[in-house]
Protein backbone atom coordinates (compact mmCIF):
# COMPACT_ATOMS: atom_id res chain seq x y z
CA UNK A 1 0.00 0.00 0.00
CA UNK A 2 1.13 3.54 -0.69
CA UNK A 3 2.42 5.44 2.35
CA UNK A 4 -0.25 8.09 1.88
CA UNK A 5 -3.08 5.54 1.79
CA UNK A 6 -1.68 3.60 4.73
CA UNK A 7 -1.38 6.72 6.86
CA UNK A 8 -4.85 7.90 5.90
CA UNK A 9 -6.36 4.54 6.85
CA UNK A 10 -4.55 4.64 10.17
CA UNK A 11 -5.63 8.23 10.81
CA UNK A 12 -9.34 7.62 10.23
CA UNK A 13 -9.45 4.33 12.16
CA UNK A 14 -7.10 3.61 15.07
CA UNK A 15 -5.75 7.16 15.28
CA UNK A 16 -9.26 8.61 15.49
CA UNK A 17 -10.32 6.01 18.04
CA UNK A 18 -7.25 6.59 20.24
CA UNK A 19 -7.79 10.35 20.29
CA UNK A 20 -11.52 10.02 20.97
CA UNK A 21 -10.85 7.64 23.88
CA UNK A 22 -8.19 9.98 25.28
CA UNK A 23 -10.54 12.93 25.13
CA UNK A 24 -13.48 11.12 26.72
CA UNK A 25 -11.20 9.73 29.43
CA UNK A 26 -9.83 13.24 30.14
CA UNK A 27 -13.38 14.59 30.41
CA UNK A 28 -14.50 11.77 32.72
CA UNK A 29 -11.37 12.24 34.84
CA UNK A 30 -12.07 15.96 35.20
CA UNK A 31 -15.59 15.24 36.47
CA UNK A 32 -14.81 12.10 38.52
CA UNK A 33 -16.45 11.92 41.95
CA UNK A 34 -14.50 13.93 44.47
CA UNK A 35 -12.83 16.16 41.91
CA UNK A 36 -14.74 19.25 43.03
CA UNK A 37 -12.60 19.71 46.12
CA UNK A 38 -9.26 19.39 44.29
CA UNK A 39 -10.52 21.61 41.45
CA UNK A 40 -11.55 24.31 43.93
CA UNK A 41 -8.11 24.13 45.54
CA UNK A 42 -6.41 24.37 42.14
CA UNK A 43 -8.54 27.39 41.22
CA UNK A 44 -7.09 29.22 44.25
CA UNK A 45 -3.44 28.78 43.19
CA UNK A 46 -3.12 32.32 41.72
CA UNK A 47 -4.11 33.80 45.10
CA UNK A 48 -1.34 32.10 47.09
CA UNK A 49 1.26 34.58 45.86
CA UNK A 50 1.00 38.14 44.66
CA UNK B 1 33.96 37.46 33.91
CA UNK B 2 30.40 38.70 33.50
CA UNK B 3 28.90 37.97 30.05
CA UNK B 4 32.14 36.17 29.02
CA UNK B 5 30.47 33.46 26.93
CA UNK B 6 27.90 35.88 25.58
CA UNK B 7 30.56 38.31 24.35
CA UNK B 8 32.59 35.52 22.72
CA UNK B 9 29.53 34.20 20.91
CA UNK B 10 28.43 37.67 19.83
CA UNK B 11 31.88 38.41 18.39
CA UNK B 12 31.77 35.11 16.49
CA UNK B 13 28.31 35.81 15.05
CA UNK B 14 29.24 39.40 14.21
CA UNK B 15 32.17 38.04 12.20
CA UNK B 16 29.93 35.45 10.50
CA UNK B 17 27.47 38.22 9.57
CA UNK B 18 30.35 40.18 8.04
CA UNK B 19 31.40 37.11 6.04
CA UNK B 20 27.79 36.64 4.96
CA UNK B 21 27.71 40.22 3.68
CA UNK B 22 31.07 39.79 1.90
CA UNK B 23 30.24 36.54 0.12
CA UNK B 24 26.49 37.15 -0.39
CA UNK B 25 24.99 35.41 -3.42
CA UNK B 26 22.37 38.12 -3.92
CA UNK B 27 22.00 41.82 -3.17
CA UNK B 28 19.14 41.60 -0.58
CA UNK B 29 21.13 39.04 1.43
CA UNK B 30 24.17 41.37 1.40
CA UNK B 31 22.07 44.26 2.71
CA UNK B 32 20.38 42.03 5.30
CA UNK B 33 23.70 40.68 6.60
CA UNK B 34 25.09 44.23 6.77
CA UNK B 35 22.19 45.20 9.02
CA UNK B 36 22.76 42.08 11.13
CA UNK B 37 26.47 42.93 11.37
CA UNK B 38 25.76 46.41 12.77
CA UNK B 39 23.08 45.16 15.19
CA UNK B 40 25.41 42.49 16.57
CA UNK B 41 28.42 44.84 16.66
CA UNK B 42 26.48 47.40 18.71
CA UNK B 43 25.25 44.62 21.04
CA UNK B 44 28.84 43.46 21.53
CA UNK B 45 29.99 46.96 22.43
CA UNK B 46 27.11 47.37 24.90
CA UNK B 47 28.00 44.08 26.62
CA UNK B 48 31.72 44.92 26.67
CA UNK B 49 30.96 48.21 28.40
CA UNK B 50 28.84 46.45 31.01
CA UNK B 51 31.16 43.60 31.84
CA UNK B 52 33.28 43.40 34.96
CA UNK B 53 35.61 40.92 36.58
CA UNK B 54 34.27 41.10 40.14
CA UNK B 55 32.66 37.88 41.32
CA UNK B 56 28.94 37.92 40.56
CA UNK B 57 26.57 38.61 43.44
CA UNK B 58 24.84 35.42 44.56
CA UNK B 59 21.32 35.01 43.19
CA UNK B 60 18.51 34.30 45.63
CA UNK B 61 17.11 31.02 44.23
CA UNK B 62 13.66 31.78 45.64
CA UNK B 63 13.26 35.32 44.31
CA UNK B 64 11.30 35.70 41.10
CA UNK B 65 13.25 36.69 38.00
CA UNK B 66 11.27 39.68 36.75
CA UNK B 67 13.92 41.49 34.69
CA UNK B 68 12.99 39.85 31.37
CA UNK B 69 9.29 40.32 32.22
CA UNK B 70 9.82 44.08 32.75
CA UNK B 71 11.69 44.38 29.45
CA UNK B 72 8.97 42.27 27.83
CA UNK B 73 6.24 44.62 29.07
CA UNK B 74 8.06 47.64 27.63
CA UNK B 75 8.67 45.79 24.35
CA UNK B 76 4.98 44.83 24.17
CA UNK B 77 3.85 48.45 24.47
CA UNK B 78 6.54 49.68 22.05
CA UNK B 79 5.89 47.09 19.33
CA UNK B 80 2.15 47.52 19.82
CA UNK B 81 2.35 51.21 18.96
CA UNK B 82 4.68 50.47 16.01
CA UNK B 83 2.47 47.66 14.68
CA UNK B 84 -0.76 49.68 14.95
CA UNK B 85 0.91 52.66 13.27
CA UNK B 86 2.00 50.51 10.32
CA UNK B 87 -1.57 49.17 10.22
CA UNK B 88 -2.96 52.67 9.83
CA UNK B 89 -0.37 53.38 7.12
CA UNK B 90 -1.27 50.27 5.09
CA UNK B 91 -4.99 51.08 5.51
CA UNK B 92 -4.31 54.53 4.04
CA UNK B 93 -2.21 52.98 1.25
CA UNK B 94 -5.26 50.93 0.22
CA UNK B 95 -7.45 54.04 0.25
CA UNK B 96 -4.85 56.30 -1.40
CA UNK B 97 -2.51 54.24 -3.62
CA UNK B 98 -0.18 57.26 -4.07
CA UNK B 99 1.12 56.53 -0.56
CA UNK B 100 2.94 53.46 -1.90
CA UNK B 101 6.57 54.58 -1.87
CA UNK B 102 8.67 52.29 -4.03
CA UNK B 103 10.40 50.00 -3.47
CA UNK B 104 10.70 49.66 0.32
CA UNK B 105 7.33 50.97 1.43
CA UNK B 106 5.05 49.27 -1.09
CA UNK B 107 1.88 47.69 0.28
CA UNK B 108 3.27 44.27 -0.63
CA UNK B 109 6.20 44.77 1.75
CA UNK B 110 4.37 46.81 4.38
CA UNK B 111 1.53 44.34 4.83
CA UNK B 112 3.66 41.48 6.23
CA UNK B 113 5.47 44.14 8.28
CA UNK B 114 2.12 45.03 9.86
CA UNK B 115 0.93 41.45 10.42
CA UNK B 116 4.26 40.30 11.87
CA UNK B 117 4.61 43.42 14.02
CA UNK B 118 1.20 42.99 15.66
CA UNK B 119 1.12 39.18 15.88
CA UNK B 120 4.73 38.31 16.61
CA UNK B 121 6.26 41.51 17.99
CA UNK B 122 3.29 42.83 20.04
CA UNK B 123 1.48 39.53 20.70
CA UNK B 124 4.65 37.45 20.98
CA UNK B 125 6.32 39.76 23.49
CA UNK B 126 3.08 39.90 25.49
CA UNK B 127 2.91 36.09 25.54
CA UNK B 128 6.55 35.61 26.48
CA UNK B 129 6.42 38.28 29.22
CA UNK B 130 3.11 37.19 30.76
CA UNK B 131 3.96 33.48 30.56
CA UNK B 132 7.20 34.12 32.47
CA UNK B 133 5.26 36.22 35.00
CA UNK B 134 2.46 33.67 35.44
CA UNK B 135 4.53 30.49 35.51
CA UNK B 136 6.70 31.80 38.35
CA UNK B 137 3.76 32.90 40.49
CA UNK B 138 1.62 29.81 39.95
CA UNK B 139 4.56 27.40 40.34
CA UNK B 140 6.08 29.44 43.17
CA UNK B 141 9.51 28.95 41.59
CA UNK B 142 12.15 31.16 39.98
CA UNK B 143 12.54 30.92 36.20
CA UNK B 144 14.72 27.98 35.19
CA UNK B 145 17.97 28.34 33.28
CA UNK B 146 20.04 31.17 34.78
CA UNK B 147 20.42 33.84 32.09
CA UNK B 148 18.49 31.83 29.49
CA UNK B 149 15.30 33.99 29.87
CA UNK B 150 17.42 37.00 28.85
CA UNK B 151 18.58 35.12 25.79
CA UNK B 152 14.94 34.36 24.95
CA UNK B 153 14.01 38.05 25.25
CA UNK B 154 16.91 39.49 23.25
CA UNK B 155 16.97 36.61 20.76
CA UNK B 156 13.30 37.20 20.05
CA UNK B 157 13.88 40.94 19.52
CA UNK B 158 16.66 40.07 17.05
CA UNK B 159 14.21 37.79 15.22
CA UNK B 160 11.73 40.69 15.01
CA UNK B 161 14.36 43.12 13.69
CA UNK B 162 15.62 40.62 11.09
CA UNK B 163 12.08 39.73 9.96
CA UNK B 164 11.01 43.39 9.70
CA UNK B 165 14.10 44.64 7.85
CA UNK B 166 13.95 41.60 5.57
CA UNK B 167 10.40 42.40 4.47
CA UNK B 168 11.33 45.98 3.60
CA UNK B 169 14.32 44.74 1.59
CA UNK B 170 11.99 42.43 -0.33
CA UNK B 171 13.07 39.17 1.30
CA UNK B 172 10.03 36.91 1.68
CA UNK B 173 9.22 33.24 1.23
CA UNK B 174 5.57 34.20 0.58
CA UNK B 175 4.03 32.00 3.26
CA UNK B 176 1.39 33.94 5.13
CA UNK B 177 2.39 34.81 8.73
CA UNK B 178 5.65 32.91 8.05
CA UNK B 179 7.30 35.26 5.57
CA UNK B 180 10.88 35.28 7.01
CA UNK B 181 13.40 33.30 4.98
CA UNK B 182 15.24 30.15 6.05
CA UNK B 183 18.09 31.71 8.09
CA UNK B 184 15.70 33.84 10.18
CA UNK B 185 13.51 30.73 10.66
CA UNK B 186 16.48 28.76 11.99
CA UNK B 187 17.25 31.56 14.44
CA UNK B 188 13.64 31.62 15.70
CA UNK B 189 13.76 27.84 16.16
CA UNK B 190 16.81 28.20 18.44
CA UNK B 191 15.16 30.97 20.47
CA UNK B 192 11.91 29.03 20.72
CA UNK B 193 13.62 25.87 22.00
CA UNK B 194 15.34 28.02 24.67
CA UNK B 195 11.91 29.44 25.58
CA UNK B 196 10.49 25.91 25.91
CA UNK B 197 13.44 24.92 28.14
CA UNK B 198 12.87 27.96 30.40
CA UNK B 199 9.11 27.39 30.67
CA UNK B 200 9.18 23.61 31.06
CA UNK B 201 12.15 23.77 33.44
CA UNK B 202 10.24 26.18 35.68
CA UNK B 203 7.20 23.90 35.69
CA UNK B 204 9.35 20.86 36.50
CA UNK B 205 10.98 22.53 39.51
CA UNK B 206 7.68 24.00 40.79
CA UNK B 207 6.84 23.98 44.50
CA UNK B 208 3.09 23.92 43.84
CA UNK B 209 2.02 20.28 43.28
CA UNK B 210 -0.71 21.11 40.74
CA UNK B 211 0.06 22.75 37.39
CA UNK B 212 -2.38 25.67 37.14
CA UNK B 213 -4.54 25.67 34.00
CA UNK B 214 -3.02 28.90 32.61
CA UNK B 215 0.31 27.08 32.34
CA UNK B 216 -1.33 24.25 30.37
CA UNK B 217 -2.50 26.76 27.80
CA UNK B 218 0.88 28.51 27.66
CA UNK B 219 2.72 25.19 27.32
CA UNK B 220 0.44 23.94 24.53
CA UNK B 221 1.06 27.26 22.74
CA UNK B 222 4.86 26.93 23.02
CA UNK B 223 4.98 23.25 21.98
CA UNK B 224 2.52 23.58 19.09
CA UNK B 225 4.14 26.71 17.67
CA UNK B 226 7.49 24.88 17.67
CA UNK B 227 5.97 22.01 15.68
CA UNK B 228 4.08 24.27 13.25
CA UNK B 229 7.05 26.54 12.66
CA UNK B 230 9.47 23.70 11.89
CA UNK B 231 7.16 21.76 9.53
CA UNK B 232 5.80 24.80 7.67
CA UNK B 233 9.31 26.18 7.08
CA UNK B 234 10.92 23.00 5.76
CA UNK B 235 12.76 24.42 2.76
CA UNK B 236 15.95 24.10 0.76
CA UNK B 237 18.06 27.27 0.49
CA UNK B 238 19.41 28.03 -2.98
CA UNK B 239 22.70 29.11 -1.45
CA UNK B 240 24.07 29.06 2.09
CA UNK B 241 24.79 32.78 1.60
CA UNK B 242 21.59 33.63 -0.26
CA UNK B 243 18.12 34.88 0.65
CA UNK B 244 16.10 32.43 -1.45
CA UNK B 245 14.77 29.00 -0.60
CA UNK B 246 12.28 26.53 -2.01
CA UNK B 247 9.65 24.75 0.06
CA UNK B 248 9.93 20.96 0.34
CA UNK B 249 6.22 20.76 -0.51
CA UNK B 250 4.57 21.63 -3.77
CA UNK B 251 1.09 22.26 -5.10
CA UNK B 252 -1.89 21.48 -2.91
CA UNK B 253 0.25 19.82 -0.21
CA UNK B 254 2.13 23.09 0.10
CA UNK B 255 -1.11 25.04 0.37
CA UNK B 256 -2.48 22.71 3.03
CA UNK B 257 0.77 22.81 5.04
CA UNK B 258 0.65 26.61 4.86
CA UNK B 259 -2.92 26.76 6.19
CA UNK B 260 -2.41 24.01 8.72
CA UNK B 261 0.27 26.37 10.03
CA UNK B 262 -1.69 29.55 9.39
CA UNK B 263 -4.87 28.58 11.15
CA UNK B 264 -3.04 27.03 14.08
CA UNK B 265 -1.04 30.23 14.44
CA UNK B 266 -4.50 31.70 15.14
CA UNK B 267 -5.49 28.72 17.28
CA UNK B 268 -2.40 28.31 19.40
CA UNK B 269 -0.59 31.67 19.24
CA UNK B 270 -3.58 34.02 19.31
CA UNK B 271 -6.02 31.77 21.18
CA UNK B 272 -4.39 29.20 23.48
CA UNK B 273 -1.61 31.53 24.62
CA UNK B 274 -3.97 34.43 25.28
CA UNK B 275 -6.41 32.09 27.10
CA UNK B 276 -3.49 31.40 29.44
CA UNK B 277 -3.46 35.15 30.06
CA UNK B 278 -7.22 35.15 30.63
CA UNK B 279 -7.11 32.29 33.16
CA UNK B 280 -4.58 34.13 35.32
CA UNK B 281 -5.21 37.86 34.97
CA UNK B 282 -9.04 37.86 35.01
CA UNK B 283 -9.25 35.99 38.36
CA UNK B 284 -6.47 38.18 39.78
CA UNK B 285 -8.02 41.48 38.74
CA UNK B 286 -11.52 40.39 39.81
CA UNK B 287 -10.08 38.84 42.98
CA UNK B 288 -12.21 35.73 42.53
CA UNK B 289 -11.18 32.22 41.42
CA UNK B 290 -12.16 31.11 37.93
CA UNK B 291 -15.87 30.23 37.62
CA UNK B 292 -15.35 26.49 37.00
CA UNK B 293 -11.91 24.97 37.12
CA UNK B 294 -13.22 21.68 35.73
CA UNK B 295 -14.77 23.47 32.78
CA UNK B 296 -11.38 25.05 32.12
CA UNK B 297 -9.84 21.56 31.82
CA UNK B 298 -12.52 20.46 29.34
CA UNK B 299 -11.99 23.79 27.54
CA UNK B 300 -8.29 23.02 27.22
CA UNK B 301 -8.55 19.47 25.87
CA UNK B 302 -11.47 20.20 23.54
CA UNK B 303 -9.75 23.30 22.15
CA UNK B 304 -6.44 21.64 21.35
CA UNK B 305 -8.07 18.46 19.96
CA UNK B 306 -10.31 20.39 17.57
CA UNK B 307 -8.25 23.42 16.49
CA UNK B 308 -5.49 21.44 14.82
CA UNK B 309 -7.94 20.17 12.13
CA UNK B 310 -9.57 23.48 11.21
CA UNK B 311 -6.95 24.73 8.69
CA UNK B 312 -8.52 23.31 5.49
CA UNK B 313 -11.41 25.81 5.75
CA UNK B 314 -8.99 28.34 4.21
CA UNK B 315 -8.96 26.22 1.03
CA UNK B 316 -12.65 25.79 0.22
CA UNK B 317 -13.37 25.34 -3.51
CA UNK B 318 -9.68 24.81 -4.32
CA UNK B 319 -7.76 21.74 -5.56
CA UNK B 320 -7.83 20.37 -2.01
CA UNK B 321 -9.88 17.10 -1.93
CA UNK B 322 -13.51 17.62 -0.95
CA UNK B 323 -13.29 15.34 2.07
CA UNK B 324 -10.47 17.48 3.49
CA UNK B 325 -12.46 20.69 2.92
CA UNK B 326 -15.49 19.17 4.66
CA UNK B 327 -13.29 17.93 7.52
CA UNK B 328 -11.95 21.45 8.04
CA UNK B 329 -15.46 22.87 8.02
CA UNK B 330 -16.87 20.29 10.46
CA UNK B 331 -14.05 20.76 12.95
CA UNK B 332 -14.39 24.53 12.71
CA UNK B 333 -18.07 24.28 13.59
CA UNK B 334 -17.34 21.95 16.49
CA UNK B 335 -14.95 24.60 17.80
CA UNK B 336 -17.99 26.64 18.79
CA UNK B 337 -18.35 24.46 21.89
CA UNK B 338 -14.93 24.87 23.54
CA UNK B 339 -14.74 28.52 22.46
CA UNK B 340 -18.04 29.42 24.03
CA UNK B 341 -17.36 27.19 27.03
CA UNK B 342 -14.19 29.18 27.61
CA UNK B 343 -15.93 32.49 27.06
CA UNK B 344 -18.66 31.60 29.58
CA UNK B 345 -16.00 30.46 32.04
CA UNK B 346 -14.16 33.78 31.72
CA UNK B 347 -17.27 35.95 31.95
CA UNK B 348 -18.87 34.01 34.81
CA UNK B 349 -15.71 34.48 36.86
CA UNK B 350 -17.24 37.91 37.49
CA UNK B 351 -20.53 36.53 38.77
CA UNK B 352 -21.30 38.32 42.00
CA UNK B 353 -18.86 41.10 41.09
CA UNK B 354 -20.48 42.56 38.00
CA UNK B 355 -20.50 45.99 39.62
CA UNK B 356 -16.74 46.13 39.00
CA UNK B 357 -17.43 46.76 35.31
CA UNK B 358 -18.64 50.18 36.38
CA UNK B 359 -15.82 51.03 38.76
CA UNK B 360 -12.80 49.17 37.37
CA UNK B 361 -11.82 50.05 33.80
CA UNK B 362 -9.33 47.14 33.68
CA UNK B 363 -12.14 44.66 34.41
CA UNK B 364 -14.22 46.42 31.77
CA UNK B 365 -11.42 45.89 29.26
CA UNK B 366 -11.16 42.20 30.17
CA UNK B 367 -14.91 41.63 29.88
CA UNK B 368 -14.99 43.34 26.49
CA UNK B 369 -11.99 41.26 25.37
CA UNK B 370 -13.79 38.04 26.33
CA UNK B 371 -16.96 39.25 24.62
CA UNK B 372 -14.96 39.86 21.43
CA UNK B 373 -13.44 36.39 21.82
CA UNK B 374 -16.98 35.02 21.86
CA UNK B 375 -18.06 37.10 18.86
CA UNK B 376 -14.98 36.27 16.76
CA UNK B 377 -15.25 32.54 17.56
CA UNK B 378 -18.91 32.64 16.56
CA UNK B 379 -18.21 34.43 13.30
CA UNK B 380 -15.24 32.21 12.36
CA UNK B 381 -17.09 28.87 12.31
CA UNK B 382 -19.97 30.55 10.49
CA UNK B 383 -17.57 31.77 7.79
CA UNK B 384 -16.02 28.30 7.52
CA UNK B 385 -19.37 26.89 6.30
CA UNK B 386 -18.83 26.38 2.57
CA UNK B 387 -21.97 28.24 1.48
CA UNK B 388 -21.04 31.30 3.56
CA UNK B 389 -17.41 31.02 2.55
CA UNK B 390 -18.34 31.18 -1.15
CA UNK B 391 -19.54 34.73 -0.43
CA UNK B 392 -17.02 35.81 2.21
CA UNK B 393 -13.73 34.33 0.99
CA UNK B 394 -11.19 36.72 -0.56
CA UNK B 395 -13.34 39.71 0.52
CA UNK B 396 -12.75 42.30 3.24
CA UNK B 397 -15.20 40.46 5.48
CA UNK B 398 -12.29 38.14 6.33
CA UNK B 399 -10.15 41.15 7.22
CA UNK B 400 -12.93 42.49 9.45
CA UNK B 401 -13.28 39.10 11.16
CA UNK B 402 -9.55 38.84 11.83
CA UNK B 403 -9.46 42.34 13.29
CA UNK B 404 -12.44 41.88 15.62
CA UNK B 405 -10.56 38.90 17.03
CA UNK B 406 -7.10 40.44 17.00
CA UNK B 407 -7.93 43.98 18.17
CA UNK B 408 -10.88 43.00 20.34
CA UNK B 409 -9.69 39.82 21.97
CA UNK B 410 -5.88 39.80 21.74
CA UNK B 411 -5.45 43.56 21.95
CA UNK B 412 -7.78 44.30 24.86
CA UNK B 413 -6.77 41.29 26.99
CA UNK B 414 -3.10 42.24 26.48
CA UNK B 415 -3.72 45.88 27.43
CA UNK B 416 -5.59 44.74 30.55
CA UNK B 417 -2.77 42.34 31.49
CA UNK B 418 -0.20 45.16 31.05
CA UNK B 419 -2.27 47.52 33.23
CA UNK B 420 -2.41 44.83 35.89
CA UNK B 421 1.22 43.73 35.65
CA UNK B 422 3.19 46.96 35.24
CA UNK B 423 2.46 48.55 38.67
CA UNK B 424 3.31 45.23 40.35
CA UNK B 425 6.52 44.71 38.34
CA UNK B 426 7.87 48.14 39.25
CA UNK B 427 6.49 48.13 42.79
CA UNK B 428 4.10 51.04 42.19
CA UNK B 429 1.04 51.47 44.36
CA UNK B 430 -1.23 51.99 41.35
CA UNK B 431 -1.27 53.07 37.72
CA UNK B 432 -0.44 56.68 36.83
CA UNK B 433 -4.05 57.21 35.80
CA UNK B 434 -7.17 55.04 35.80
CA UNK B 435 -9.09 57.72 33.92
CA UNK B 436 -6.68 57.27 31.01
CA UNK B 437 -7.47 53.54 31.01
CA UNK B 438 -11.10 54.53 30.49
CA UNK B 439 -10.07 56.77 27.59
CA UNK B 440 -8.03 53.93 26.13
CA UNK B 441 -10.96 51.56 26.54
CA UNK B 442 -13.42 53.75 24.66
CA UNK B 443 -10.99 54.75 21.90
CA UNK B 444 -10.06 51.10 21.31
CA UNK B 445 -13.59 49.71 21.52
CA UNK B 446 -15.13 52.35 19.26
CA UNK B 447 -12.22 51.94 16.84
CA UNK B 448 -12.85 48.19 16.63
CA UNK B 449 -16.59 48.66 16.16
CA UNK B 450 -16.01 51.15 13.32
CA UNK B 451 -13.43 48.84 11.75
CA UNK B 452 -15.46 45.63 11.95
CA UNK B 453 -18.79 47.17 10.91
CA UNK B 454 -17.23 48.90 7.90
CA UNK B 455 -15.49 45.71 6.80
CA UNK B 456 -18.72 43.70 7.02
CA UNK B 457 -20.47 46.11 4.70
CA UNK B 458 -17.44 46.34 2.39
CA UNK B 459 -16.88 42.57 2.29
CA UNK B 460 -20.47 41.57 1.65
CA UNK B 461 -20.82 44.26 -1.04
CA UNK B 462 -17.58 43.07 -2.65
CA UNK B 463 -18.72 39.42 -2.56
CA UNK B 464 -22.10 40.25 -4.06
CA UNK B 465 -20.57 42.41 -6.82
CA UNK B 466 -18.16 39.63 -7.80
CA UNK B 467 -20.97 37.10 -8.27
CA UNK B 468 -23.53 39.37 -9.99
CA UNK B 469 -24.54 38.08 -13.45
CA UNK B 470 -26.82 39.75 -15.96
CA UNK B 471 -29.57 38.05 -18.02
CA UNK B 472 -27.06 36.90 -20.64
CA UNK B 473 -24.81 35.26 -18.10
CA UNK B 474 -22.12 37.95 -18.19
CA UNK B 475 -20.50 39.41 -15.07
CA UNK B 476 -22.06 42.80 -14.30
CA UNK B 477 -18.97 44.39 -12.73
CA UNK B 478 -15.37 44.41 -13.83
CA UNK B 479 -12.86 43.76 -11.05
CA UNK B 480 -11.63 47.37 -11.14
CA UNK B 481 -15.18 48.58 -10.47
CA UNK B 482 -15.40 46.45 -7.33
CA UNK B 483 -12.07 47.94 -6.17
CA UNK B 484 -13.25 51.51 -6.78
CA UNK B 485 -16.46 50.82 -4.84
CA UNK B 486 -14.36 50.07 -1.73
CA UNK B 487 -12.82 53.54 -1.44
CA UNK B 488 -15.22 55.09 1.13
CA UNK B 489 -15.02 51.97 3.30
CA UNK B 490 -11.23 52.00 3.19
CA UNK B 491 -11.18 55.61 4.39
CA UNK B 492 -13.55 54.77 7.26
CA UNK B 493 -11.49 51.68 8.12
CA UNK B 494 -8.38 53.85 8.41
CA UNK B 495 -10.33 56.09 10.81
CA UNK B 496 -11.25 53.09 12.99
CA UNK B 497 -7.61 51.99 13.02
CA UNK B 498 -6.46 55.51 13.88
CA UNK B 499 -8.78 55.52 16.91
CA UNK B 500 -7.31 52.20 18.07
CA UNK B 501 -3.80 53.65 17.60
CA UNK B 502 -4.75 56.77 19.58
CA UNK B 503 -5.86 54.53 22.45
CA UNK B 504 -2.52 52.69 22.35
CA UNK B 505 -0.67 56.04 22.53
CA UNK B 506 -2.67 56.95 25.65
CA UNK B 507 -1.61 53.58 27.12
CA UNK B 508 2.04 54.16 26.20
CA UNK B 509 2.00 57.49 28.07
CA UNK B 510 0.15 56.01 31.05
CA UNK B 511 2.51 53.02 31.32
CA UNK B 512 5.61 55.22 30.92
CA UNK B 513 4.49 57.56 33.71
CA UNK B 514 3.65 54.55 35.92
CA UNK B 515 7.11 53.10 35.38
CA UNK B 516 8.71 56.48 36.16
CA UNK B 517 6.77 56.48 39.44
CA UNK B 518 4.27 59.31 38.94
CA UNK B 519 0.63 59.29 40.05
CA UNK B 520 -1.89 61.55 38.39
CA UNK B 521 -4.03 63.65 40.73
CA UNK B 522 -7.54 62.72 39.64
CA UNK B 523 -11.08 62.13 40.80
CA UNK B 524 -11.57 58.43 41.65
CA UNK B 525 -13.93 56.55 39.35
CA UNK B 526 -17.43 56.66 40.78
CA UNK B 527 -16.76 60.07 42.35
CA UNK B 528 -15.34 60.93 45.75
CA UNK B 529 -17.33 59.22 48.46
CA UNK B 530 -18.81 61.84 50.71
CA UNK B 531 -18.60 61.11 54.40
CA UNK B 532 -22.02 60.58 55.95
CA UNK B 533 -23.11 63.48 58.11
CA UNK B 534 -24.97 62.79 61.33
CA UNK B 535 -28.45 64.26 61.31
CA UNK B 536 -28.80 67.27 63.57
Amino acid sequence: METYTAMRHFADSWGLLAMAIFFVAAAIFAFRPGSRKSADDAARIPFKED
Amino acid sequence: MRYGTEIALLVLFTFLALLGAAFAADEPFRQHMTILFFVLAVSTVVLLRNTNFAPAAPVDPDAYMDGPVRYGAIATVFWGVVGFLIGVVVALQLAYPDLNIEPWFNFGRMRPLHTSAVIFAFGGNALIATSMYVVQRTSRARLFGGNLPWFVFWGYQLFIVMAATGYLLGISQSREYAEPEWYVDIWLTIVWVAYLVVFLGTIIKRKEPHIYVANWFYLSFIVTIAMLHVVNNLAMPVSIVGSHSYSLFSGVQDALTQWWYGHNAVGFFLTAGFLGMMYYFVPKQANRPVYSYRLSIIHFWALIFLYIWAGPHHLHYTALPDWAQTLGMVFSIMLWMPSWGGMINGLMTLSGAWDKIRTDPIIRMMVTAIAFYGMATFEGPMMSVKAVNSLSHYTDWTIGHVHSGALGWNGLITFAAMYYMVPKLWGRERLYSLRMVTWHFWLATLGIVVYAAVMWVAGIQQGLMWREYDDHGFLVYSFAETVAAMHPYYVMRALGGAMFLAGALVMAYNITMTILGYQREEEPIGGRSTALQPAE
